[in-house]
C-alpha cells in the first residue's frame, strides 16, 4: 500500500527511484539482521524459545487441549490471561501518539515510532495466544470475513477479532510509511499518516475496550460483570504501555544509540503516575464494592484474595501483584523517577508484571471459580502452556527486535547520507 | 546485544571476534552467506519442530476442512458429509453407525421440567446420558451435573455435585442441572462464527465440523451446560450408540463444544429424552410447550414453577418445582 502511495504523491523522482517497498522491506531485513555477538546470541535465545514454544503447541494441537490443565471449570486459563495483557501492551502505545499529535511535543516523535513497533509487536502476540488457545486451528478461516461465518455485530469476540487486525494494519502503515519516507530521504506527506496516526489513538482506545467487554459482557459471570472493567483495562494500559517503551528506549540507548532527548520520558512517567493512581483507586473501589456487599456476587474475589474452602491457589498471586503495584507506583512518585535512574527501571519492571498478573491470571481465572453452579476446581498452568507462552513472547520479542533495528539503521543512516545511496545488499 | 555494530558491516573482522560467532564482522557477501546459513537451519529447526502437526492431514480430510457451515449445506452435501462420518466412526471407532438430521417439528416448542421433591440424586440420568450420547468415557462425561443442595436454602454455594454416599440423605435435596435451552441464549450471542444457534423448537444446537473451539460460549453459559472435547473421545465398539444425529448425540472430534440438546434425535421422533426414561422417580416431565394439554402445560399450569438465575434475563425452557 505505501509503495503506491509513495509514487503518487511525489512529482520529482529522484534518481534511485526504482527502490520500491518490497526492496526497502528486503534491505531493512538485511540491515536489522545485521549486529554484534550479543546481539546473535540474543537472537539465537530468542529463537531457540519460540522454538521450544512453537513444537509445544505442534503437540497441543496433535494431542488435544488435554495437555494444558484447563478443565470444563476453568474453560480459559495464561493463553487468555497472556492475551488480554498483550492487548493492553499494544493500546498503551497510544499515550506516546497523543502527546506528539494532539499536543505537537516535537521531541516525542522519536518515542512514537518506537511504541508503534511495540503495539505492532504486541497485537501479533495477543494474536497468537488466541490462536493457540483455539481447539481448532485448522478451521481458522472460519473467522475470516466473507469466506467464514462471522457473528457480527452480536459476538463481542468478532469485534475483537476485526478491531486488533486493524490496529495491526494501521500500525504498520504507519512505521512502514514513516521508515520507507526517511529511507528514500524524502519528507513524509502529513496527508499520508496523519490521519491514521488519529485514527489510531480511537482505535487503541477501542481494542482495549472491546476486549474488556469480552468479559463484563456476560452475565452469568459476576466477578467480570461491572462497568468497570473497561476502564480499569484503559488505566491500566496506560501504565504498562509506556512503562514498557520506558524500558525499551533505555536498552535501545545502550546498544544502537538511537535516543530521545529525556523530556519525552518525563511526559510518560506523568502520564504512568496519574494512570497508575486512577488504577489504584478503581480498583480499591471494585474490592469495596464486592466485599462489603458480600453474598455470591464476591465469592471469586473471597477466593481470589484470600481463598475459599480451602483453595487458595490464587492468594499468592494476587498479593504479589497487589505488592508490585503498590510499591511500583511509589517509586513512580519518587523524584528520581524524573530522570534516567534505576528507581525509574525498577518501578517500570515492577508495574509491568504487577499489571500482568493483575490483569491476567488475577482477572481470568477467578472469573470462573467458583464455576457458575459454585464449584471449585482450581487451576495452575500445565508445563505446556508455559512453553507455548514463553515462545508466543520470544517470538514477539525476536519481532520487536528486527523492527527497532530497522527503526535504528533508517534513522542513524539518515545522518550519514551515504548509507542511504548505497545501502548493503 | 551490548557489542551491537550495525552501521558499517563491511568493516573487515576484529580478529580475536573470528573464530567465535562466523556472522559477526564479516565481509557483506560472506555475512549474507552466512545469514542465508542461519535462516536455512532456523526455518529446517521450525519444521521440525511444528512437525506434531502433521497429525491433522491424517485426520482431517480435505473435504471436512474445506466443510461449509451446516445452513449452507444442501441435502446432496448433508448426504456426503453423513456417509464420510459414518465411515470415520466405521475406522476410527470400529461401529456401524447411522447419522440422521431429523428436522424440528413445524409448531413445537419443546419444555423440561423437574419434579425436585422427587428428585432422589440417583444419577440415572448422567448415565443414560453419558450412553446416549456417546460420551467420552475416560471420564464421566455426561450434560447433567446433579447438585445436591442443603435443605433450607436454594444457595448453590452449599451444594456439590461430587457427593459419594448413599441416596437420598434427609437433610438434603437434590437438583439436576442440564442446558436450559434459554430463549435467550448467551452462549449463541458469544458465539463468534455462528456455530452455535437456536432451532425452531427451542434446541440450541452446535454445528461441531463448524466449531473452532475458542470456548468463548462455555465462558456465558450460566448454568455450566456445555462441554468441551479436551481429547478425541474413547468409547469401546459395542457401546457406540449407533443411532446417531448429526446435530446432536455423533461422536464429536477433539477439540469442540458439545451440550444437552435434548436428545433431539429421539424427541423429534416422538420419543422421550434419554434421561427421562431412565429415571426411575418420575421427576422428569418433558413435552411440547405449545400444546395445551401436554405433560409439561399441566406442570406449568398447576404447580409454581421457577427458573434458575432468572434475573439474568435468559428465559430458560427448563423449570424447577416442588410438590405441594
Amino acid at each position: 500500500m505505501s509503495s503506491i502511495i509513495a509514487q503518487n504523491h511525489t512529482g520529482t523522482e529522484p534518481a534511485d527511484s526504482v527502490r520500491s517497498y518490497p526492496r526497502f522491506l528486503w534491505w531493512g531485513l538485511g540491515e536489522a539482521t545485521n549486529g554484534g555477538l550479543g546481539f546473535y546470541v540474543w537472537m539465537f535465545v530468542l529463537t531457540a524459545i519460540s522454538l521450544v514454544g512453537a513444537n509445544a503447541w505442534a503437540n497441543q494441537v496433535a494431542e488435544g487441549m488435554i495437555v494444558t490443565n484447563m478443565t470444563d471449570h476453568v474453560s480459559w486459563g495464561l493463553y487468555i490471561a497472556n492475551f488480554t495483557f498483550c492487548v493492553g501492551l499494544a493500546a498503551g502505545g497510544v499515550m506516546m501518539v497523543i502527546p506528539a499529535y494532539l499536543y505537537d511535543d516535537e521531541e516525542m516523535h522519536k518515542i512514537v515510532i518506537v511504541g508503534e513497533a511495540v503495539a505492532v509487536a504486541a497485537i501479533v502476540m495477543s494474536t497468537l495466544s488466541v490462536v493457540v488457545d483455539l481447539g481448532r486451528p485448522d478451521r481458522f478461516w472460519h473467522l475470516i470475513p466473507v469466506i467464514g461465518r462471522l457473528n457480527w455485530p452480536v459476538s463481542m469476540l468478532t469485534w475483537d477479532v476485526i478491531v486488533l487486525n486493524g490496529y495491526l494494519l494501521i500500525n504498520l502503515h504507519i512505521v512502514g510509511y514513516l521508515l520507507y519516507m526517511r529511507y528514500l530521504g524524502r519528507k513524509p506527506n502529513p496527508r499520508w499518516y496523519v490521519p491514521f496516526v488519529f485514527l489510531s489513538i480511537i482505535w487503541a482506545i477501542s481494542i482495549h475496550t472491546v476486549t474488556a467487554f469480552l468479559y463484563c459482557g456476560l452475565g452469568g459471570r459476576s466477578f467480570w460483570n461491572t462497568a468497570l472493567l473497561g476502564p480499569r483495562f484503559l488505566a491500566s494500559a496506560f501504565v504498562s504501555g509506556p512503562a514498557f517503551i520506558i524500558l525499551v528506549m533505555r536498552i535501545l540507548r545502550i546498544t544502537t544509540g538511537y535516543s530521545a532527548p529525556p523530556g519525552p520520558a518525563r511526559t510518560l512517567i506523568q502520564i504512568i503516575r496519574v494512570a497508575m493512581t486512577i488504577n489504584l483507586v478503581m480498583l480499591a473501589s471494585e474490592m469495596f464494592t464486592l466485599f462489603y456487599t458480600g453474598g455470591a456476587h464476591g465469592a471469586s474475589a473471597r477466593y481470589l484474595f484470600f481463598g475459599s474452602h480451602g483453595h487458595y491457589g490464587l492468594v499468592p498471586w494476587i498479593w504479589t501483584a497487589i505488592a508490585f503495584n503498590l510499591v511500583g507506583t511509589i517509586l513512580f512518585f519518587m523524584p528520581s523517577a524524573l530522570d534516567r535512574s534505576t528507581v525509574r527501571i525498577a518501578a517500570c519492571v515492577l508495574c509491568i508484571v504487577g499489571i500482568w498478573i493483575e490483569k491476567g491470571m488475577g482477572l481470568i481465572i477467578p472469573g470462573f471459580i467458583p464455576s457458575t453452579l459454585h464449584e471449585i476446581v482450581e487451576y495452575t498452568p500445565s508445563l505446556v502452556e508455559w512453553k507455548v507462552t514463553a515462545g508466543i513472547w520470544a517470538f514477539g520479542f525476536l519481532l520487536l527486535t528486527v523492527l527497532l533495528k530497522l527503526i535504528a539503521t533508517v534513522f542513524s543512516s539518515e545522518q550519514s547520507a551515504a548509507t542511504i545511496i548505497a545501502p548493503a545488499d | 546485544m551490548i557489542a551491537d555494530d550495525n552501521s558499517s558491516p563491511e568493516r573487515q573482522a576484529d580478529t580475536d571476534k573470528d573464530w567465535f560467532l562466523p556472522v559477526v564482522d564479516q565481509p557483506s557477501t560472506r555475512r549474507t552467506a552466512l545469514k542465508t546459513a542461519g535462516a536455512a537451519l532456523g526455518l529446517a529447526a521450525f519444521g521440525k519442530a511444528i512437525s506434531p502437526l502433521w497429525s491433522i492431514p491424517e485426520n482431517v480430510s480435505v473435504d471436512e476442512f474445506l466443510q461449509q457451515h451446516y445452513k449452507e449445506l444442501s441435502d446432496n452435501d448433508k448426504q456426503k458429509v453423513f456417509q464420510r462420518l459414518e465411515a470415520e466412526a466405521k475406522d476410527a471407532y470400529g461401529a456401524e453407525v447411522t447419522i440422521s438430521d431429523p428436522k424440528p417439528i413445524p409448531g413445537v416448542r419443546f419444555g423440561y421440567a423437574i419434579n425436585l421433591s422427587k428428585c432422589n440424586g440417583n444419577g440415572a440420568c448422567m448415565e443414560a446420558c453419558n450412553r446416549e450420547n456417546n460420551h467420552h468415557r475416560g471420564v464421566d462425561q455426561s450434560y447433567i451435573r446433579v447438585l445436591e443442595m442443603s435443605k433450607g436454602s436454594m444457595d448453590m454455594e452449599h451444594g456439590t455435585t461430587t457427593y459419594d454416599h448413599t441416596v437420598p440423605q434427609d437433610d438434603k435435596f437434590y437438583m439436576p442441572v442440564q442446558c436450559q435451552q434459554c430463549e435467550n441464549p448467551p452462549c449463541v450471542s458469544a458465539c463468534p462464527i455462528e456455530a452455535t444457534w437456536q432451532e425452531d423448537d427451542g434446541i440450541v444446537v452446535v454445528d461441531y465440523n463448524w466449531c473452532i473451539g475458542c470456548r468463548y460460549c462455555e465462558a456465558a453459559c450460566p448454568y455450566h451446560a456445555r462441554r468441551f472435547n479436551w481429547e478425541q473421545p474413547e468409547i469401546p465398539t459395542d457401546e457406540v450408540n449407533p443411532d446417531q444425529g448429526y446435530l446432536s448425540n455423533r461422536i464429536r472430534p477433539q477439540g469442540v463444544m458439545e451440550k444437552c440438546h435434548f436428545c433431539l434425535h429421539r424427541t423429534r421422533e416422538g420419543r422421550a429424552p434419554a434421561c427421562l426414561e431412565a429415571c426411575s422417580t418420575g421427576a422428569r416431565v418433558f413435552g411440547d410447550l405449545n400444546a395445551p394439554d401436554s405433560d409439561i402445560n399441566w406442570v406449568l399450569k398447576n404447580k409454581r414453577v421457577f427458573v434458575l438465575k432468572e434475573e439474568l434475563g435468559t428465559q430458560p425452557n427448563f423449570f424447577y418445582f416442588f410438590d405441594s
